[in-house]
């Protein structure tokens, strides 16, 4: 073999091995240079702008030349409870989001494998993939068509029977639990996929023994397939306890995003950072409040794969 | 075991008898999918229902699924308007362009990175995957993409940012793992070079690979409307779903997007105008998304968790 094997001394000084190294692998390099620019571009560029959260930023002088504030623009957040409030509101909703989005997923996976014919699976199991493919803009326009008090599908149905219609676009009230449904409704098809993938994964024989054994329908679920289903149940909640500060705002944005009235009872971090920067340009205030969240976010994945390489090193990220 | 009916011959576990529960359970699977099913694609039923049915009809009597009177008024209006075919242009490009640059750079830097005789690999992949972990955030991308970059109103606003991302790198190179290391091997003694090895063996070997992630990435530019709500407000011709999000959103948006000529503001057909373009803006994903799932499925088992 030509190449070096990493494994194996080299018998060069150090200097020499890594000109060697870099020699011998100068192709390898040059293919991974275009991605390693363009995340320099657009990844690593951004970052000394964070700066931008310790200034009050003035648009003639730049972020660099604004005069420093210090934690001013933290402190302007956290001190009018906005911060709290925003922060609350991510976490619940994420926390709800991880719970419901994976009981529902294992409940129509396990379900899944209990239909027989094969063409009427492949057809139920497209017909619920179809909300993953289509964009957020969308989901926002269905939902209104549905919620609507003056043409919605609801407020059809209500005034057919007789009842008063729901005029859910002027209070906030209901809405934590339409973004929660939506998003299962979004989210479900797709995320049953890897559990379905799991319980294809089972061995027929032991499910089989199981039968000849005499056990019956809910008893082959409670200790055959919710027991191999854990492994891949914990990994996915670990991950997502990971992520529970960053938001689905593509959601958020196109449910509520332009109705005060609605987002102010289910205001998230990305909402809040989206308003600051696109409608306010407020720079300062949102990289203040978008740094807090990539901070917080950063110290739980590295938590979160702490544990998981000790209960699970094959699923560690790194 | 006793031999049962004919449904057995369907069954994965066919030589045991089935208990009362079991059909209770699989009595629930079929109800609970089947609506759930439904649910999923009602809204579509509707929205497309609302975009054959008149104007009047739909603010005497609401959406519905079947028109009282059918009319394709509303979509000739669209078509007539004529600027939806620029947004459609504009998308099919930055698709195609955004997806064959990114899907080449995301599969050679996958094989490069799996590659165990590549002593770079790990550092290389960490610089990479830490993009993931920590990001500065919308306002200093934002102020670095308009005042260092100047990119507002600028389509590369678009084309860029959504190209190549570290799960779609991560995803390849599990893909590339798959293809045997001994046609590297061999490719090395014949004299070939690494680029030389990727493009003629790798690559052809890789298929599964590339259509999975070539799929992440034409859905991604498909369906882009974030990035061009913050870089490309005021340009004339929008991506398609930004357009969407703006006949949604701002009535002028609506005026705009039919030819005045051909209707009075007054009588626009607003609501039916607003499901007409959904229908023609998200048309060619319904129609292929059957066709392609099983890619979206794989990427899904793949790269679902393990990075």
């Amino acid at each position: 073999m030509t190449a070096i094997n990493p494994k194996k001394p080299v018998p060069y000084s150090v200097s020499g091995s890594l000109r060697k190294k870099l020699w011998n692998s100068k192709t390898l390099i040059l293919m991974c240079v275009p991605a390693i620019i363009y995340f320099i571009a657009f990844s690593y560029a951004p970052l000394p702008g964070i700066y931008v959260a310790f200034v009050n930023y003035n648009y003639r002088k730049g972020i660099f030349g604004s005069p420093f504030v210090g934690l001013k623009n933290f402190d302007f957040v956290a001190k009018s409870g906005k911060l709290w409030m925003l922060t609350k509101n991510t976490i619940l909703f994420n926390l709800v989001f991880l719970l419901l989005d994976n009981a529902l997923a294992v409940i129509v996976a396990i379900l899944m494998k209990e239909i027989q014919s094969k063409s009427f699976r492949k057809v139920s199991q497209t017909m619920m993939f179809l909300p993953y493919f289509i964009s957020q803009v969308l989901v926002g326009l269905l939902v209104f068509s549905l919620l609507n008090s003056d043409t919605g599908f609801l407020n059809v149905i209500l005034k057919g029977l007789g009842a008063e219609p729901l005029r859910l676009y002027k209070t906030g009230e209901p809405w934590p639990f339409i973004i929660t449904l939506v998003h299962l409704w979004q989210k479900t098809g797709y995320n049953s996929v890897v559990y379905f993938a799991a319980i294809m994964g089972i061995d027929a024989a032991v499910i089989e023994a199981s039968m000849i054994d005499g056990a019956n329908g809910w008893q082959k679920i409670r200790y055959i397939i919710l027991p191999s289903l854990r492994p891949t149940i914990v990994i996915l909640l670990l991950f997502a306890l990971g992520g529970i500060v960053k938001g689905d705002f593509g959601l958020f944005w196109n449910l509520v995003g332009r109705n005060p009235t609605l987002y102010q009872k289910v205001d998230i971090i990305e909402m809040f950072v989206y308003r600051a920067t696109v409608s306010d340009f407020n720079f300062s205030t949102a990289s203040a409040v978008g740094l807090y969240q990539s901070l917080i976010g950063f110290i739980l994945v590295l938590s979160v794969n702490t544990i998981v390489k000790k209960i699970e090193p094959d699923y560690s990220l790194f | 075991m006793a031999k049962h009916r004919d449904d057995d011959m369907l069954d994965s576990v066919s030589k045991v008898k089935l208990t009362a529960s079991d059909y209770v359970i699989r009595g629930i699977g079929y109800v609970f999918i089947s609506l759930f099913a439904i649910a999923c694609i009602l809204p579509f039923l509707i929205i497309l229902g609302t975009s054959f049915e008149t104007e009047d009809n739909i603010i005497t009597y609401g959406v519905t699924l079947l028109p009282r009177s059918f009319t394709t008024a509303a979509y000739e209006l669209v078509i007539k308007g004529g600027t939806i075919w620029s947004s459609y242009l504009l998308t099919i490009i930055l698709t195609l362009i955004g997806t064959g640059i990114g899907l080449f750079i995301c599969a050679m830097t996958g094989y490069a990175l799996q590659r165990r005789d590549f002593p770079f690999r790990n550092a290389i992949s960490f610089f990479i995957y830490f993009t993931s972990l920590f990001q500065a955030g919308l306002a200093p991308y934002y102020l670095l993409m308009t005042q260092t970059y100047h990119l507002n109103n600028s389509y590369l606003a678009v084309l860029l940012p959504l190209m190549i991302s570290s799960w779609l790198i991560i995803l390849m190179k599990n893909f590339a793992k798959s293809v045997p290391h001994e046609l590297t091997e061999s490719g090395k003694i014949d004299g070939a070079g690494d680029f030389k090895i990727f493009m003629s063996i790798v690559l052809p070997m890789l298929k599964p690979g590339l259509a999975t992630v070539g799929l992440f990435l034409a859905l991604g530019y498909w369906n882009e409307w974030y990035q061009s709500s913050l870089f490309l407000q005021n340009m004339d011709v929008l991506p398609l779903q930004y357009r969407l999000y703006k006949i949604v959103n701002e009535a002028q948006s609506l005026k705009n997007s039919v030819a005045a000529q051909y209707v009075t503001v007054s009588n626009l057909p607003t609501e039916s105008l607003k499901m007409a373009t959904a229908m023609m803006t998200t048309g060619p994903i319904i129609f292929l998304y059957p066709f392609v799932q099983r890619y979206f499925i794989g990427g899904i088992t793949v790269g679902a968790v393990k990075g």
